[in-house]
């Protein structure tokens, strides 16, 4: 109890520092900006490929069978957020660990009685929250084009889900970064490379190697998003997001710890 | 009694360089003990192992009865730290900030409003609470770094360098409050601010190059470590004469004349040499004005301890 109850003080310091701070209303201003953007152009693209169904349906009936707004505008929409995600993210992580160190408050949350965990679970919770916020406002999408067509929810939920888990396992390497380094631009380039790398792994596979593309392919953040993107739910892509945070959150700890003893 | 504090052997080197080393002592509870030594001696250093901040090179420390490794989260519930360059989150307000102070410091959800009131009172916060942390000017952050580690009420009060940076008057301030915390509350505290400690505490302990060279009450180091014994005298007499008159008595060492018929004489650790000087001055026919024994100041005890370690 007195672990978890540390991890909420963190968590509510970290979100007061969020919202008082204008990182979160500018890189949310931007995201959304884009994230319209992308819902917009999928839309136009989808209704005008409808007029075109609907003109050439009296020849072939079988074509408005295969339109799909989940396949056209939900499925580009969230690869579309994944890779501006993909840069936000490490905007939200590096200043968790790096501002500690860097101005000395590191000094102070690590002499109160707080569990490594509840720092990190503290930090890590704060961030996920400040992410699922600025996700969440793009669901209004879904709603509103729920309005004008019939939409799937629950391939749409599941796509959701999957950009939820990615965004979890993006800001788990963020958050493990910043505990590297006292620099929070430092952190937040290395996180973003890192965060590519993980992204663009699996194209070693596409240049036709065998054998090892296979584990690359296995290791990339985007093989794994693309199902969810599908609306499938694969017990394979649970188990490597959640592995994934969990990992990056026990490198946090082990760092965390290993300060005590280098300093 | 089971001891506040209790360092055995402790040793903490920076990769090659030795901070501190096989430094042991005892603080009983209630006691108000200050670390004095120059800067880079390893106070600090010190005071950041037994805060948990840092893992010993070697050696033991335990707080409360919780080892400072291996219960570390212990030692952490049973104090309350200031660090030397009190950093704050810049973009909280104060009483945002002595809040969060009190949940991580695991203060019940009831408590939490009153206990935020006690500090902010103690510390004379009130007119700042609703001021961000950057804002403040250096004598606030001090009295906030303090309202941090008083929140919650530990046992055991780790003060770096309470008073550094502060005008006079918050000086004596923060200094008022301290006092008032003794007697309640377990309270080490460093400096290199010989008369703050010799104010202050109970206990000095003196430290120079990662190793303690002395432990006492600020009265007994400058008894015992002043060498010897000092006398102020003042004398009507001609003063070549009175000087070379007093330098000749056995067991003095040396003769400063300091103008207007004042000397001040250093002997050996005699005790009779009072009565000596007087009985001199007196058979020679001068006037005895005054005869005074003098102490000798924790800075001249220190500088000594410091200079005769470095020698």
């Amino acid at each position: 109890m007195k672990g978890l109850s540390g991890c909420l003080a963190l968590m509510r310091k970290e979100l007061t520092v969020y919202f008082a701070t204008p990182i979160f209303y500018l890189t949310g201003f931007f995201f959304l900006v884009l994230a319209g953007y992308f819902f917009y152009t999928n839309v136009l693209y989808y209704s005008i490929i409808s007029f075109q169904v609907v003109q050439q349906a009296a020849q072939n009936p079988q074509v408005a069978g295969q339109l799909n707004p989940q396949q056209m505008v939900f499925r580009p929409l969230l690869g579309a957020l994944a890779i501006v995600l993909l840069l936000l993210v490490p905007l939200l992580t590096m200043r968790l660990l790096a501002e500690e160190k860097r101005s000395g408050t590191a000094e102070l949350l690590f002499t109160y009685p707080l569990s490594d965990w509840a720092v990190i679970l503290g930090k890590f919770l704060a961030a996920l929250l400040v992410y699922l916020i600025l996700v969440g406002l793009t669901l209004t999408y879904g709603v509103v084009f729920a309005f004008v067509a019939r939409l799937d929810w629950g391939s749409l939920i599941t796509g959701y889900l999957g950009l939820i888990l990615l965004g979890g396992s993006c800001l788990s390497l963020g958050l493990f970064v910043s505990s590297l380094t006292e620099n929070q631009i430092v952190a937040g380039v290395a996180a973003f490379a890192l965060l590519l790398l993980f992204w663009i792994i699996g194209l070693v596979q596409e240049l036709g190697s065998g054998g090892p593309g296979g584990i690359f392919q296995y290791l990339s953040m985007m093989e794994h998003y693309e199902s969810f993107t599908r609306g499938v739910i694969d017990t394979r892509d649970l188990v490597y997001y959640f592995s994934f945070i969990y990992f990056f959150l026990f490198l946090t700890k082990r760092q965390l710890e290993s300060r005590r003893w280098r300093a | 009694m089971a001891m506040m504090v209790e360092v055995r052997d402790l040793v903490k080197y920076y990769g090659p360089v030795l901070a501190v080393s096989r430094v042991n002592f005892e603080v009983a509870p209630g006691e108000v003990v200050g670390f004095l030594g120059p800067n880079g001696a390893g106070k600090t250093t010190t005071l950041k192992i037994l805060a948990g901040f840092l893992a010993p090179s070697a050696g033991t420390a335990s707080i409360n009865g919780y080892d400072c490794v291996t219960q570390s989260l212990g030692v952490r519930r049973s104090l309350g730290y200031l660090p030397e360059s009190v950093c704050l989150y810049p973009d909280l307000t104060v009483s945002q900030f002595l809040k969060f102070a009190a949940r991580a410091k695991g203060v019940e959800a009831k408590k939490e409003r009153s206990e935020v009131e006690r500090v902010v009172a103690a510390c004379g916060l009130e007119e700042v609470r609703h001021t961000l942390s950057a804002a403040l000017s250096k004598g606030f952050r001090q009295r906030l770094g303090l309202a941090q580690a008083l929140i919650g009420d530990p046992p055991l009060l780790i003060l770096d360098e309470p008073t550094i940076g502060l005008d006079p008057s918050q000086i004596v301030e923060i200094r008022s409050m301290i006092k008032e915390l003794a007697g309640s509350h377990t309270v080490i505290l460093s400096s290199h601010i010989l008369p703050e400690v010799s104010q202050l505490c109970q206990r000095v302990i003196i430290i120079n190059r990662g190793q303690i060279v002395a432990s006492d009450t600020p009265e007994n180091l400058s008894r015992q470590l002043g060498h010897g014994a000092r006398i102020g005298l003042m004398v009507r007499g001609p003063a070549a004469e009175v000087e070379a008159a007093l330098q000749a008595i056995g067991g003095v060492i040396q003769v400063s004349c300091q103008g207007e018929g004042r000397y001040l004489v250093e002997g050996g650790d005699e005790e009779d040499l009072a009565p000596k000087l007087a009985r001199r001055v007196v058979e020679q026919g001068w006037e005895l004005m005054e005869l005074k024994a003098q102490e000798f100041t924790l800075e001249e005890v220190f500088l000594n301890l410091v200079t005769e370690e470095g020698s």
